[in-house]
């Protein structure tokens, strides 16, 4: 796993070393890390090597006598699969617009909670309850009471529209899954916006308002920069959480119709709960790891930067 | 910049004298705006909530009113579905709450320490180990759900509440230890200093410097780690079966085959997402706090 170095000194709170006991002293700072540490690396590691051996490995849940190797052909399958290109296609167009949309709306709804006005609190309770609820409840209410094309919430507001008992699922899957994820996702995005913007000095949007700046002037120029670290952090977070996203896809739509809305982990779910195909699910499982890791090493450098927006400080 | 923990209202002196002595039509004009945009904000918090609020009005109507066109607004309430409900989540539950509490305990037993020692007194590549804890949330865990399944039964820990504490703890520790540690980097290194120069050991350091400081943060992080393991279906929906099986499984299997379920569902889902709920509106600030402050040091 790739880690970025960039060489700035320790912010140690009191940096204490005992003369002649560097050794000794390094120990007692390792070890109350080890525990979490070896704790992480035994649960979250292992699986990853163990999926690394069954990707070589023939290996079906339902055919007696076990695994056996197999060597590449796992991974010839994945890379001649339509379907897992499909997936992978899928879990892409899902994250990045739920997540830029979450962003957009998060920014908004901030801002509109930054203003004095009556019940703001009120409003904010109401606004953060969908990251609260239970992602497989939110998916259920979804597809049913509000969804369903005959008896659906959305379809009778939407009537005075034109919008006639719409089979919102059928005819509209993929769309349908990332506004759940969208509304799930965008209270997230408005509280670490929020907490941007409250942490906003305000000298300088008084002298700006004295200088007589425009408020999208103002913004542009001195809310919008300063909430740049709370904005990448956001679509980080947002980002490693909505590309596993799994109960919407289960719930909704099952993947379909057809594989409309089939992303990675619902086709690696499938591999393995469907076709018992350990194999190949594992193969497909490490190609996927290895595109996160790609992914992962830029996200890694944004977490970089952060940090060191911080240590400017 | 430091994301100092400023509370909300900080803005407001400076504006107050400025209202006084606005002349009347702008002063007009601004009071118009802020109405203006508070409307608007309530627009979209009811517009956001309004799902919420459909699936409990829906799980108050007889099964008869829930799947009607147009949808029924005015219907004679009633609890029988959750009285349904409550007659069959008792062992769901109870799996919830103990796979909940176990990891967040367990989080808070493994990243406190873990914190210190990349805070406080900071091994030498604590950027490293921070980065490595963080990697981990990045490696996508449905990746390895078909080995995950194999190492469970052979260790003998399919549906087990032992498997899902040890991996809703593995989930949640990266973050837990990151905003641990951010808390812990606002203790002020005087009042370290100070307790060094009275003779206190790393012990009493903890219990009687870190601790209270870093306590509402510890707040915060728990909070989050709950939500996450409540709320988790994809490894709960692999690994167990009737022994461990959580609230989430439990929704799943309110929908039936055939036959009338949405006010029976609604129910469901409603008890189901309750509790988090319910902590989460009384837990705001601390739930702010931890996500943004917390998070972005």
């Amino acid at each position: 796993m790739a880690v970025v170095e960039t060489g700035a000194a320790p912010p140690s709170v009191a940096e204490v070393r005992p003369r002649g006991g560097g050794r000794r002293d390094a120990w007692q700072r390792r070890l109350p890390l080890l525990p979490a540490l070896i704790y992480t690396i035994v649960v979250t590691q292992i699986p990853f090597l163990v999926t690394l051996w069954y990707s070589f490995q023939n290996y079906f849940f339902d055919v007696p006598g076990g695994a056996h190797w197999t060597g590449l052909s796992n991974y010839k399958q994945v890379f001649t699969n339509a379907a897992f290109r499909g997936a992978l296609w899928r879990s892409v167009i899902m994250t990045v617009s739920a997540v830029i949309v979450a962003m957009i709306l998060g920014v908004l709804f901030a801002l509109l909670l930054d203003r004095k006005f009556i019940g703001r609190s009120v409003v904010r309770t109401l606004i953060i309850t969908p990251f609260l609820i239970m992602p497989a409840a939110a998916a259920l209410v979804w597809a049913g009471p509000m969804l369903d094309p005959n008896f659906g919430l959305l379809n009778y507001l939407l009537q005075p529209f034109g919008v006639h008992h719409v089979a919102w699922l059928s005819t509209h899957a993929l769309g349908s899954v990332i506004v759940v994820m969208i509304w799930q996702w965008t209270p997230f995005m408005t509280l670490i916006v929020l907490a941007g913007l409250q942490g906003q000095p305000t000298d300088a949007l008084e002298a700006a308002k004295v200088d007589g700046a425009g408020a999208l002037a103002t913004f542009r120029e001195l809310t919008l920069p300063h909430l740049r670290p709370y904005i990448e952090l956001g679509i980080l977070l947002g980002s490693i959480y909505l590309v596993n996203v799994f109960d919407a896809v289960r719930l909704m739509t099952n993947g379909g119709p057809g594989t409309a809305t089939t992303n990675l982990p619902f086709y690696l779910y499938e591999q393995v709960n469907n076709a018992f195909d350990v194999g190949g699910a594992a193969a497909a499982g490490v190609v996927t790891v290895i595109l996160t890791i790609i992914v992962a090493t830029f996200a890694l450098r944004m977490f970089a930067r952060v940090f060191q927006f911080e240590e400017a400080a | 910049m430091t994301a100092a923990p400023a509370p909300a209202p900080a803005a407001v002196p400076s504006v107050v004298p400025a209202r006084t002595r606005m002349p009347g039509p702008q002063r007009l004009r601004q009071m118009s705006s802020t109405v203006g945009w508070g409307v608007v904000a309530w627009v979209v918090g009811i517009a956001f909530f309004l799902p919420v609020l459909w699936m409990v009005i829906t799980a108050f109507k007889p099964e008869s009113a829930a799947e009607t066109w147009p949808p029924k607004f005015t219907f004679s309430p009633t609890l029988a579905e959750f009285r349904l409900v409550f007659s069959g989540w008792g062992p769901y539950v109870t799996h919830s709450a103990i796979a909940t509490i176990g990891s967040t305990v367990l989080v808070l037993v493994l990243g406190v320490p873990a914190a210190y020692a990349l805070a406080v007194h900071p091994i030498k590549r604590w950027r490293d180990g921070l980065f490595f804890f963080i990697s981990t949330k990045m490696l996508p865990i449905v990746a390895a759900i078909g080995p995950l399944y194999v190492i469970a039964l052979k260790a003998h820990l399919l549906d087990s509440i032992w498997l899902l504490i040890i991996l809703y703890t593995a989930m949640n520790l990266p973050l837990a230890i990151w905003m641990i540690r951010s808390f812990m980097l606002e203790v002020p290194s005087e009042m370290l200093e100070a307790a060094r120069l009275d003779g206190a050991g790393r012990f009493r350091e903890i219990t009687e410097v870190i601790m209270p400081v870093v306590s509402p943060g510890l707040v915060s992080t728990a909070l989050i780690c709950v939500i996450f393991a409540w709320n988790e279906l994809f490894l709960a929906l692999n690994l167990t079966v009737t022994n461990a099986a959580t609230l989430p499984m439990f929704l799943i299997s309110s929908v039936p085959q055939e036959g009338l379920y949405i006010a029976h569902l609604s129910a469901a889902a409603t008890v189901a997402s309750v509790p988090v709920i319910l902590v989460g509106w009384i837990a705001q600030r601390s739930l702010v706090r931890g996500l943004s402050m917390g998070a972005i040091k």
